[in-house]
């Protein structure tokens, strides 16, 4: 039984650009069934507001079934290469995840403490995520970039971030 | 008026302090960004979509223009010194430069390179000047048929002519005009996509979807394979050429652009064909077929020229048809659009001092990057040492800063973090990125053009190839789209023939 959970595991692995197929499925049938359920407007003339997504909708599911069809026949999407990519290497998700924290905590923070805090913590944490250990100079630079960032932005851009209690006290 | 008393007039805009200030931000930041790894002029014009919110148009599109121009010279940089592209138009430029560069000729290649792009910019906006108001004034009588068609034309070939795989082209560019559909339908009202949520009723702005797919996307996913071990650029000194090198690269030079300019106008892709194409052409007349390989200048110089030649081929598309055929058009698309301007072939009469100001400003964009370049591009390249970590930190910083800033929302941040893990997962599974941002941008448009089309004709599809220019443009599509077929076809003989003999 665990040799089947293990085949399993890699059938999956291999075949896991069948997910993109599912999200594209899923994307058809949800553009799909929002077209369907649109009131109806009797139009004098041309075509509704509906035609388009019925034909998105359904574009989409065909993609989704020729896409699975390419990736069962052994297709495979190759991944994008860059300057500082190293596709050699198995992915990192750890960093990934890091990464994603570090973003979503300037989401939760931004309205709570304002965003050069906020600002900071997304520099210093993404910058921590990938790989970068001096405790010094890490947090200066997150601090100085979010500040004027900031006075940038507020004085100069005319664009309002939020201060939080931190800009009150300054 | 004639296009060059326009075009003096436009100096007399693109020459003002500010205007001027404009530009000179324009070439550093493009050429910071054709250096830098991992961003390019497309990601640098969206990221800053929200920054000029509040700047005069004229401006916003100076400095526009010079990141576009820095960027393709900045791009070959790294190209030469590094062996890595900066941007997809230097790719070519790579195969000769480096081994120019490892022989101790980098200062050459460099030149060869600026100096193409260079004599290539001037070639190709000249060409801008003289072709774009006849193409516009050819334009001004097409009609909302025509427009689809052009627009279908667009989506056809984003997904046909570039990436490996015609299908994820497909999946990707219906991707992006699912997207396009959230929000209020135009014409009726009726709320699309939109879930009851007030949020989603105005849509999702251009400029997230872009930052999320170019920015937050690109992070996550050099986060996923982050090379730990960063390449050495090769030391380099001021460029300069010799006497011989400018007997060797100086008809290269003039070639290009006549290869880059139209490949850039047309929906192929931008400079890769074209740079690709003047390649093989400067290879095939050169008198010193041995040095290919190992570091021949005209190897450099061609398609230097051609892609910058190319992207002033992109600008005469997008200005006169409203047509974007790169991921940065498509952006600088976006940008007209949060002016509330339309580009097309009316936007020669309506905006004429933002145009020639415009293309005005190219020509000193291009003198600008050529004196900064020329003597600079030792210092250029120590950016390459920047550390990676604060590089990426930076942009998903500023991918944060900028999505929040177009309305205040925290809604939005949620936005970009979700098409960012779309845009990680299309990286992943090579799904090419450009035809979902060219649906976000062109889809709603399209479907307006098509709905006043039929509309026009009271529902006959007839309504749709009615012109001849629509019947045109449908012929030039199918026939893109049986290219597979018609090349299996012919083909077969060349196989036969190889049999046979």
């Amino acid at each position: 039984m665990s040799t089947s959970t293990v085949e399993r595991k890699s059938w999956l692995k291999e075949y896991s650009e069948l997910g993109i197929s599912v999200v594209l499925a899923a994307l058809g049938v949800l553009v799909l069934v929002d077209a369907i359920g649109l009131p109806e407007i009797p139009t004098e003339r041309g075509i509704g507001p509906d035609v388009v997504p019925i034909v998105v909708g359904s574009a989409l599911i065909l993609v989704a079934l020729l896409l699975a069809r390419d990736v069962l026949r052994g297709g495979k999407g190759e991944a994008e290469g860059g300057e500082d990519i190293d596709l050699s290497a198995p992915g990192d998700w750890r960093t990934v995840l890091l990464l994603a924290a570090a973003f979503l905590a300037n989401v939760v923070l931004i309205g709570l403490v304002g965003f050069p805090i906020s600002g900071t913590v997304l520099f210093w944490g993404a910058a921590y995520a990938l790989g970068s250990r001096d405790f010094v100079r890490d947090p200066l630079v997150a601090a100085g970039l979010s500040l004027v960032t900031y006075f940038v932005f507020n004085d100069l851009l005319g664009v309002s971030l939020p201060g939080g209690p931190l800009m009150g006290v300054l | 008026m004639g296009s060059f008393a326009s075009l003096i007039d436009g100096f007399g805009t693109a020459l003002t302090p500010v205007n001027l200030m404009y530009a000179v931000i324009g070439v550093l930041l493009g050429t910071a960004i054709g250096v830098l790894p991992g961003i390019g002029a497309a990601m640098a014009v969206a990221l800053l979509l929200p920054v000029t919110y509040g700047l005069d148009p004229t401006g916003a599109f100076i400095m526009f223009a010079g990141i576009y121009y820095g960027s393709m010279f900045g791009g070959s940089t790294t190209s030469i010194l590094l062996n890595t592209p900066g941007e997809t138009a230097a790719v070519v430029t790579a195969i000769e430069g480096n081994p120019m560069a490892k022989r101790g000729r980098g200062s050459q290649a460099l030149a060869a390179a600026a100096i193409g792009h260079f004599v290539g910019g001037v070639i190709g906006t000249l060409l801008l000047v003289l072709l774009a108001p006849t193409v516009a004034k050819l334009a001004v009588g097409i009609g909302a048929p025509d427009f689809f068609a052009i627009m279908l034309l667009a989506f056809i070939s984003v997904t046909s002519v570039l990436g490996k795989s015609r299908i994820r082209g497909f999946a990707s560019l219906l991707i992006g005009l699912a997207i396009g559909l959230i929000g209020l339908d135009e014409m009726t009202g009726q709320q699309r996509l939109t879930f009851g949520s007030l949020h989603l009723s105005d849509g999702i702005d251009v400029v997230i979807v872009a930052v999320a797919l170019f920015a937050v996307g690109e992070s996550l996913w050099v986060a996923a394979h982050l090379r730990r071990i960063q390449a050495e650029p090769i030391p380099v000194g001021r460029p300069w050429l010799g006497r011989e090198d400018v007997r060797r690269s100086w008809k290269p030079w003039a070639r290009g652009p006549f290869i880059g300019f139209p490949f850039g106008a047309i929906p192929a892709g931008g400079a890769e064909i074209p740079t690709f194409l003047s390649y093989v052409t400067e290879r095939r007349l050169s008198k010193n077929k041995d040095e290919w390989g190992k570091g021949a200048i005209e190897g450099v110089a061609g398609p230097e020229a051609t892609a910058s030649a190319s992207a002033s081929g992109t600008l005469t598309s997008m200005l006169t048809l409203g047509l974007p055929t790169t991921a940065v058009a498509a952006v600088m698309l976006a940008a007209f659009q949060q002016y509330g301007i339309q580009p097309g072939p009316l936007l020669f009469e309506r905006e004429s001092g933002l145009v020639w100001g415009l293309i005005a400003s190219l020509f000193i964009a291009l003198v600008l990057l050529l004196v900064l370049n020329l003597p600079l591009a030792p210092v250029w390249a120590k950016l390459l040492r920047i550390p990676r970590p604060y590089l990426y930190a930076g942009i998903l910083f500023f991918a944060s800063v900028g999505a929040y800033a177009v309305s205040g929302d925290v809604v939005d941040l949620i936005v970009l973090f979700v098409i960012g893990l779309l845009g990680l997962a299309m990286r992943r599974y090579g799904l090419p990125v450009l035809p979902a941002v060219i649906g976000v941008i062109l889809g709603p448009a399209a479907e307006q053009q098509l709905r006043r089309a039929l509309q026009i004709s009271d529902g006959q599809v007839s309504g749709l190839v009615n012109t001849p220019m629509s019947v045109i443009v449908y012929v030039v599509i199918v026939a893109i789209l049986a290219w597979p077929l018609i090349r299996r076809l012919t083909r077969r003989p060349v196989d036969r023939e190889k049999i046979d003999a």
